[in-house]
């Protein structure tokens, strides 16, 4: 693919972006405009069933987030390896094939093990 | 020149695709409405037209409050960061042979690294708010998000594997040059896809993270006015992408019979897919969390596996 055919691509990129932050500040600033604005005490608390809020909401949570979040990082990472090797296999071949097989028996190994240790248990 | 045809080709492309959500809104009410023996929304305008747009102009008019509480800059960022990763894709989205904005070679890692983007919105709501409910609805979604991630990554493998592109339209041309589409080579993978975008994108049965009867409304509880509009069109942005990437990589894009233009061959699969999330919706009860959890990591990661070994083995023993 030439430069400029390249540039262009990647231009209708930014325009997107730009244009998809646009939006809502855009559509914010129109809205201050026409909406009322009449805060006071009660009505900026934070909303707990009706009754006054007690501690703080921004507390350390479960364990079990983390762990999922380990386990989405190694699937994650293998993903990355998994696509080059899915566009150019054609010219991989077997060798590239068999490579590949054997790192997904690895990782099943590894999936078969947090399986075996309850990771993938959710209490 | 080229720079002008660019901005107006994404401005059409925004205010075609606000339409689209408004009648898209409208479109799961009645479908919602006449699977349980309603009629839906029908005061606003002849069989209920304007609804939507008189709901918007409700939440443009609706003042914005932002409890003292809340982390303010994080508060107000959180609606636009959930919002631009997911109008960011579809410039990528080939809507026919000659329709088409950003021609990448990457078109398959773009699509899939700028939509979780989304996630990182929902947590900086959910955290930002400094609500209970907000705090476990963002918790619970970021959980679900992540491990539905991986199954909906390694479903498209198999039909990169096949294609042996990760652009868009070679995908197309490919499924033009064996005739016939994917999602009869890559059954399993569809599947697998269908079932994970579901839980990507946060819909019934499996939208926990906003489930009213426990979570108030999950990570936007205290979000009014058009803050929460954002966080809405957001959702239907993204339902409508996953639809357009549905039916680009499994049901052959712009491909079909000749007496219709090719775009509208790929808006009428994309409704299938609408009509689909919106049928499941009214059909299954909400998942319980550790069975969806659980669902994700044994049945559906496995399976892509399982897809993506048979894929590459048929590809490499035909040739």
């Amino acid at each position: 693919m030439d430069l400029a055919l390249y540039y262009e691509n990647y231009t209708y990129v930014v325009i997107f972006l730009l244009l998809g932050v646009a939006l809502p500040v855009v559509a914010l600033w129109f809205g201050r405009l026409v909406r009322p604005k009449n805060p006071y005490e009660e009505k900026l608390v934070t909303y707990e069933s009706g009754i006054k809020p007690t501690g703080d909401a921004q507390v350390r949570f479960h364990v079990a987030y983390y762990i999922v979040a380990l386990e989405f990082i190694i699937f994650d990472v293998e993903t990355v390896f998994l696509y080059p090797w899915a566009v150019t296999l054609d010219q991989l071949g077997w060798a590239g094939l068999n490579a590949m097989l054997i790192f997904i028996f690895v990782l099943g190994l590894g999936l078969a093990y947090s399986w075996k240790k309850k990771v993938l248990e959710w209490n | 020149m080229d720079l002008v045809f660019m901005i107006i080709y994404a401005v059409c492309l925004m205010l075609l695709l606000l339409g689209a959500v408004t009648y898209a809104i409208l479109f799961e009410r009645k479908v919602i409405g006449y699977m349980q023996i309603r009629i839906g929304p029908n005061r606003h305008g002849p069989w209920g037209m304007l609804q939507t747009i008189a709901d918007v102009s409700k939440l443009l008019m609706k003042e914005d409050v932002i409890p003292k509480a809340a982390d303010r800059p994080i508060f107000i960022l959180a609606p636009v960061i959930a919002f631009v990763p997911s109008f960011a894709i579809y410039a990528t989205i080939s809507w026919s042979e000659n329709i088409y904005a950003a021609d990448l070679n990457i078109g398959v890692l773009y699509f899939i690294g700028i939509s979780s983007i989304t996630t990182l919105g929902v947590v900086m709501g959910g955290w930002a708010s400094n609500n209970k409910y907000s705090l476990m609805g963002a918790m619970r979604s970021v959980a679900q998000v992540i491990s539905y991630e991986i199954p909906l990554v390694l479903s498209i493998v198999g039909v990169v594997i096949l294609a042996g592109s990760l652009n868009f339209r070679e995908i197309v041309f490919y499924q033009e040059s064996i005739g016939l589409w994917l999602i009869i080579p890559q059954f399993l993978g569809f599947i697998v896809y269908m079932i994970a975008a579901i839980a990507e994108l946060n819909r019934s049965p499996f939208d926990l993270p906003e489930a009213e009867s426990e979570l108030v409304s999950g990570y936007h509880t205290e979000y009014s006015g058009f803050r929460y509009a954002f966080f809405m069109l957001a959702e239907y942005t993204y339902a409508i992408a996953i639809s357009a990437l549905a039916t680009t990589l499994f049901l052959g894009g712009w491909l079909g019979p000749a007496f219709l233009p090719g775009v509208v061959w790929f808006l009428l699969k994309m409704c299938v897919f609408m009509f689909i999330w919106f049928w499941l919706r009214a059909t299954l009860p909400r998942a319980r969390v550790d069975h969806l959890m659980g669902f994700g990591w044994k049945v559906l990661i496995p399976l892509a596996l399982l897809n993506i070994v048979i894929t590459s083995i048929i590809k490499v023993w035909m040739g």
